[in-house]
């Protein structure tokens, strides 16, 4: 899609909705080098959003959502959860279907669009809690990335089930307690990374949201080598400032807290060497870029 | 977007020639062949210009499945793999169709009971996905023998939902399933439905269209909603998520997306009367004995009909093609002068008898029966026993019935 597709045209422009018409002014559709620092200077591709007033998922849609290289061709997956409250926001195609299915779902999606477009590049990006993603969907996480399918998984890891109220989820710690969790959890968090690792995915990242130049960074990564070369996997501390008794204001914190270096969400990553040669290449180029476009405002 | 132009009579990559449906289904020259079911389903794919299939194995799909997979291989099918279970296969379908392929798939028995969470949802989201269901035993002990129960499932998922007879009614309604599913007052998926091992795995005599002529592509832009290809504007679809709402409106938008399923399953009814020549086929039905059935109950009943003839007892023969959309109005004139009506069925429940009981006046002339369930065959004898019986005529006993 280019931005020519959602021009508004004019004898209707005064009665399309104002955020619609923000998104034709100045939406970052088709930029270059878009990025988290395009927050405050142009119409984000999200419009509102009904989370919880301070909640860290919405900070994550925020980053992610500016930081994805190709939105303009980009579809989101989601689950069901609190995500699926967000996505109808979107000003990128997305599809909630059932719960738990969505690496099934970006699988077919992804092959169709590779059949009806092969000459273009068309991105697939899974975004679901961690429920969704490790609980009632891993059957469909793992074998997606067993089958070398190519989209990114993002996994919002807020350790438990929040949209239902609370309840254990396979990536909770162990000995928290929570509903249906009523003497502590009995079994540790699922290592989900490392499962990820072995099981194909070819960029592995387990960090919070914290510092949106980060989730840039490896938002970016992700979708570029999920691209080229195959399944990649993101999971992002997003913490229920509910569930676990935090004020609005708190969130931040709680994941700078949690992403210390002896802390379960401790910046970690894996890149296999197909995926590292992609972003030496991609690292080079940029540079090139950076230097020629350095030159010409010289010249000028 | 969609292409202005028409590609009929322009070639695709394995130069097959994309051609008038309605041309290749009721003109075109057809040639017998011999095969199995499953040989007359790859045969009718090879024709159906689909871009996605998505197997898994259970018997007794497995052969059509894996046939398919040779037509990939032949670059017949833009995509084709195996899933990991049926829900994942149907989501994985539902994956292909928001992205705007044509796609097609099968299964059966307890295949089908795994992926049922996906149809509703199939239905609700509008994508017309084909899937045959090669109906077989679901409960337990375990049975890979054919039985028709699970269609029962089927019939309030908001799909279309048709029971072939005959492998001919496969090859057929495999190619005009898509004419009837992705008409955009239509645009819902097709359960078609056949009963295992007697279709797919029994050979039989198919009158196939040229192999050189292939349906027109799928167009997902006549889709009455959007197609999540980011190809036209990402609209937000709602200020807030009605999911998450507990007021009128909420509830009244829910409810009218499912009345609109349901009316676009009512609009499909002219589509399936104008390709499959009406939605139930009808015989003598001015006899006072008629046998109402679906699938190959009907053939069971054709060959009764035959013994009944040699004793002199006439009755009529009404085989109903499609069970959604329900030929009510049809059934209704159809039965309006039989004193008797008997519903051979392969299941243990009995649904075709229950719906056309609540379809009819004077609902006691339906004979919910003979049943036959857990893989047993259902020889012409018992069917006119029943009628036999029912009637007050003497009837000698079948072995091992018990009576």
């Amino acid at each position: 899609m280019s931005k020519e597709r959602i021009k508004i045209s004019e004898d209707l422009y005064d009665i399309m909705p104002s955020d619609y018409q923000d998104l034709v002014k100045s939406a970052t559709y088709g930029k270059e080098d878009r990025g988290w620092k395009d927050i405050g200077n142009s119409k984000e591709l999200i419009e509102q959003h009904s989370l919880c007033a301070g909640c860290p998922e919405s900070m994550a849609f925020r980053y992610i959502l500016a930081s994805l290289p190709n939105p303009e061709d980009t579809v989101m997956v989601g689950s069901t959860g609190c995500t699926s409250l967000v996505f109808p926001m979107v000003a990128v195609h997305n599809i909630h279907s059932l719960f738990g299915n969505q690496n099934a779902i970006a699988s077919g999606l992804k092959r169709a669009l590779s059949v009806r477009f092969p000459d273009r590049v068309k991105d697939v990006v899974v975004l679901a809690g961690d429920g969704a993603t490790v609980d009632i969907g891993l059957d469909m996480t793992l074998q997606a990335w067993f089958r070398q399918e190519k989209f990114t998984t993002i996994c919002f890891d807020n350790e438990l089930y929040a949209n239902t109220g609370g309840q254990e989820s396979g990536l909770m710690q162990k000995g928290f307690v929570a509903k249906m969790a009523p003497v502590g959890k009995l079994f540790d968090k699922v290592r989900l990374p490392e499962i990820a690792r072995e099981s194909g995915c070819h960029y592995v990242v387990n960090c919070t949201v914290s510092k949106p130049s980060l989730v840039e960074k490896v938002i970016r990564n992700a979708v570029h080598i999920a691209r080229e070369i195959g399944p990649t996997y993101l999971q992002l501390y997003t913490p229920c400032i509910l569930e676990i008794g935090k004020n609005s204001m708190e969130g931040l914190q709680e994941m700078r807290d949690s992403e210390k270096p002896t802390e379960r969400f401790a910046y970690k990553e894996y890149i296999s060497e197909p995926a590292k040669q992609l972003l030496a290449e991609m690292a080079a180029k940029d540079k090139e870029r950076k230097a020629a476009a350095k030159q010409l405002a010289g010249q000028a | 977007m969609a292409d202005t132009h028409s590609v009929i009579g322009t070639k695709n990559k394995k130069g097959q020639t994309y051609t008038d449906t309605w041309k290749m289904m009721n003109e075109a020259p057809r040639t017998p062949s011999f095969f199995t079911g499953s040989e007359v389903i790859k045969e009718a794919v090879r024709r159906a210009s689909c871009d996605v299939m998505i197997a898994y194995p259970i018997t007794p799909q497995s052969e059509a499945a894996a046939l398919i997979g040779e037509l990939f291989a032949e670059g017949y099918i833009g995509d084709y793999f195996r899933g990991e279970s049926e829900f994942a296969v149907m989501s994985q379908c539902a994956g292909a169709a928001f992205g705007g392929a044509r796609v097609f798939t099968t299964t059966a028995g307890p295949g089908t009971m795994r992926a049922m969470e996906n149809f509703p949802m199939w239905a609700g989201a509008r994508l017309p996905i084909q899937m045959i269901v090669t109906c077989r035993g679901i409960n337990s002990p375990l049975s890979i023998q054919p039985d028709t129960l699970e269609i029962a499932y089927l019939l309030n998922t908001g799909m279309l939902v048709w029971h072939a007879e005959t492998a001919q009614d496969f090859f057929d309604w495999i190619l005009k399933g898509y004419m009837v599913s992705e008409e955009p007052d239509v645009h819902l998926p097709l359960a078609l439905c056949c009963d295992g091992f007697f279709v797919t795995h029994t050979k039989d005599v198919v009158n196939l269209t040229p192999a050189d002529m292939c349906l027109p592509p799928y167009d997902p832009y006549r889709s009455p909603v959007p197609c999540m290809d980011m190809e036209c504007p990402p609209v937000r679809m709602m200020r807030d998520p009605f999911v998450m709402k507990s007021n009128y409106i909420s509830y009244a938008t829910h409810a009218s997306w499912q009345q609109e399923i349901w009316a676009a399953i009512e609009r499909s009814r002219k589509h399936s009367i104008h390709w499959l020549n009406g939605l139930i086929d009808a015989e003598n039905t001015d006899a006072d004995i008629v046998i109402v059935a679906s699938g190959t109950a009907v053939s069971q009943g054709r060959e009764a009909i035959r013994l009944l003839e040699d004793e002199g007892v006439r009755c009529g023969l009404i085989k109903v093609k499609t069970l959604r959309p329900w030929p009510e109005e049809e059934i209704r004139e159809a039965t309006k002068n039989a004193k008797h009506i008997f519903v051979p069925e392969f299941n243990v429940t009995g649904w075709l008898a229950k719906e056309i009981r609540a379809t009819i006046p004077n609902h006691q002339r339906v004979h919910a029966g003979p049943h036959v369930c857990g893989g047993m065959t259902m020889p012409p004898e018992i069917i006119v026993q029943e009628i036999k019986t029912a009637l007050g005529m003497k009837s000698f006993s079948l072995a091992g019935r018990g009576s």
